[in-house]
């Protein structure tokens, strides 16, 4: 216990907003997995990418907190929020899972249990060390990212877009209605 | 951060908090003043001289109606949503640049704090964020309320305000390109001399960003959440007492701080014509820490004017357009406003590249002019409505 207070007592301010927003963001995701209705289930996550976002702005990238907001909470979100309204789930149109499907999620998730342990059993020399001579604070800036960007990424950038663009036609062609189709 | 900085600073956010909140609570009288001369009517004029006390009245009459709460709804989002509407709208004005600076002196040390809630080098992505947020105090109440009605209008509005956003933001990367800046205050201290206004040389992003802030407002003609002639309500139709004031006056907020954005990112911000001058006169007669101060303080006074005229053009459209139909909406937003500021981003870029800034009247220019050869165009004959018996 008083190594407990010991540690808390070294932390900065700095610190402590990051363990309050690490304890926010683990609640709120579990909140995620958890809520039985779907809606408060997307309203978890949207705070969820809150609580990512300000430990972006912890870590000094406050360009992609504010690009996580506006794509993730502000977009998408919304989108997924529309749609289970449009579908109005209830509890009991849940549809039983088939035995496939356990046995993926059990794989899936045992795995990522090991792996977590793993990290957490390692030793502190297993551990990477992060130097902090040679870092520059201004890397998630948005003026050294659009220099990255579209300097030394300029082909992944460019391909990325591209992918999108594809992404978006495609869709586009799939949610046409062709001649005769039925409207609703 | 030194003690006198964050006091100033403390006491520079109330007071634009406290400044937002007071024009929001008098646009409501405005509002029905406006809509009253424009009418040919009197409007509000009971309640104190000239009906000024009438916002004071509302507000407690709204404070003292039943606060009721459907028995389907689902409880904590019905009251979350309107708290959404309204902290998502008190939030945005935190980056905008009201004035230059104050200047004083504390223990020997000279302090220069700007009349901001806060400069920050994203700005322009701040409020692109928390406007893409605003969406979700709508949809949350609409759909918690458990009302068909409402939730057509929580739908509408997330599609809507999804659809405009998109243009918003391509027509504010013309801006951008200019600046090459995202912070506001920047953009604004670019704008210095009168013939360099953003609406000078972005003619076109400035209609499309006029018309899509329109519609991420809610405001006639793009009023379609709460369209009454066929949602009676809209999102807001199970609401009542000041949870429906709290939906109201953060249209109002949301109003306010999209008029202070549209004159900080086109008009100026706070300056004016012979700004310079002005300064220059003021100090070297009073000194350069008053006369400065003066300066922004007559800097911040005219950007206020700025606004509440925006305000006021708000309201004037709202008389005077009616509303649109929700194909209308969409195809305005997507097949016009879309490719519209995509060719703008083109033709800034290639004015850009050779050092011409005013490219953008290029495509007005040839709008005008294809719009006036297809009126010249049309049969010149009287339309005669069609009535089947």
């Amino acid at each position: 216990m008083t190594e407990f207070l010991a540690f808390f007592k070294t932390l900065t301010p700095t610190g402590y907003l990051f363990l309050l927003l690490t304890a926010l963001t683990v609640i709120s995701a579990m909140g995620v997995v958890t809520a039985r209705n779907p809606i408060y289930s997307v309203l978890a996550l949207i705070a969820t990418f809150f609580c990512l976002s300000g430990h972006y702005i912890l870590l000094n990238a406050q360009f992609l907190a504010a690009v996580n907001i506006i794509v993730y909470a502000g977009a998408i979100m919304v989108l997924f929020l529309f749609t289970i309204m449009f579908l109005n789930l209830r509890r009991e149109d849940e549809e039983a899972k088939t035995n496939l499907t356990k046995i993926a999620s059990v794989i899936v998730g045992g795995t990522l249990m090991v792996m977590l342990i793993m990290i957490f059993r390692a030793k502190s020399s297993q551990l990477p060390v992060g130097s902090t001579v040679g870092f520059e604070p201004n890397t998630g800036m948005v003026e050294n990212l659009g220099h990255l960007l579209y300097g030394s990424y300029i082909l992944p950038f460019e391909l990325a877009s591209v992918l999108f663009l594809i992404a978006m036609v495609g869709s586009v062609m799939l949610g046409k209605r062709e001649a005769g189709d039925r409207h609703f | 951060m030194a003690l006198p900085i964050l006091l100033t600073k403390g006491l520079i956010i109330l007071v634009i908090f406290g400044i937002s909140l007071l024009i929001a609570t008098y646009s409501t009288y405005a509002e029905r003043k406006v809509a009253a001369f424009l009418q040919d009517r009197i409007g509000p004029n009971r309640a104190g001289p000239w009906g000024l006390l009438q916002p004071i009245a509302d507000a407690g009459k709204l404070f003292f109606k039943e606060d009721f709460i459907p028995s389907q709804a689902s409880k904590w989002l019905f009251i979350l949503g309107p708290s959404l509407a309204m902290f998502t709208a008190l939030m945005s004005s935190a980056v905008i640049p009201f004035g230059d600076s104050i200047r004083f002196a504390w223990d020997n040390v000279n302090y220069d704090v700007k009349v901001q809630g806060i400069e920050i080098n994203i700005g322009v992505l701040y409020i692109f964020g928390v406007v893409s947020l605003g969406v979700y105090g709508v949809m949350v109440g609409g759909w918690a309320s458990n009302n068909k009605f409402s939730l057509l209008g929580a739908i509408r509005a997330a599609s809507q305000n999804i659809s405009y956003e998109i243009a918003l933001g391509l027509s504010i990367i013309t801006i951008l390109m200019m600046t090459g800046s995202l912070s506001v205050r920047h953009i604004v201290d670019q704008q210095a001399t009168f013939f360099e206004w953003n609406v000078f040389t972005q003619p076109l992003g400035f209609i499309v960003f006029l018309t899509c802030s329109f519609a991420e407002c809610n405001r006639t003609p793009f009023d379609l959440p709460e369209c009454e002639t066929e949602l009676i309500g809209g999102y807001h139709t199970e609401y009542s007492s000041m949870k429906l004031g709290l939906y109201l006056f953060s249209e109002y907020i949301n109003m306010f701080v999209s008029s202070a954005f549209i004159s900080a990112l086109y008009f100026g911000g706070f300056h004016y014509p012979f700004m310079n001058e002005v300064n220059g006169a003021l100090e070297n007669s009073m000194g350069a820490v008053t006369g400065h101060n003066l300066a922004t303080a007559i800097g911040f006074i005219v950007f206020f004017g700025k606004i509440l005229f925006f305000i006021f053009f708000f309201m004037w459209v709202r008389w005077t357009l009616p509303r649109f139909r929700y194909d209308q909406l969409m195809n305005l937003g997507w097949k016009i406003f879309i490719p519209l500021s995509i060719l703008n981003v083109v033709v800034t870029g290639a004015g850009l590249l050779y050092d011409f800034k005013y490219s953008s009247w290029l495509i007005v220019v040839v709008m005008v002019v294809m719009a006036v050869m297809s009126q010249a165009k049309a049969p010149k004959q009287q339309v005669v409505p069609q009535r089947t018996v």
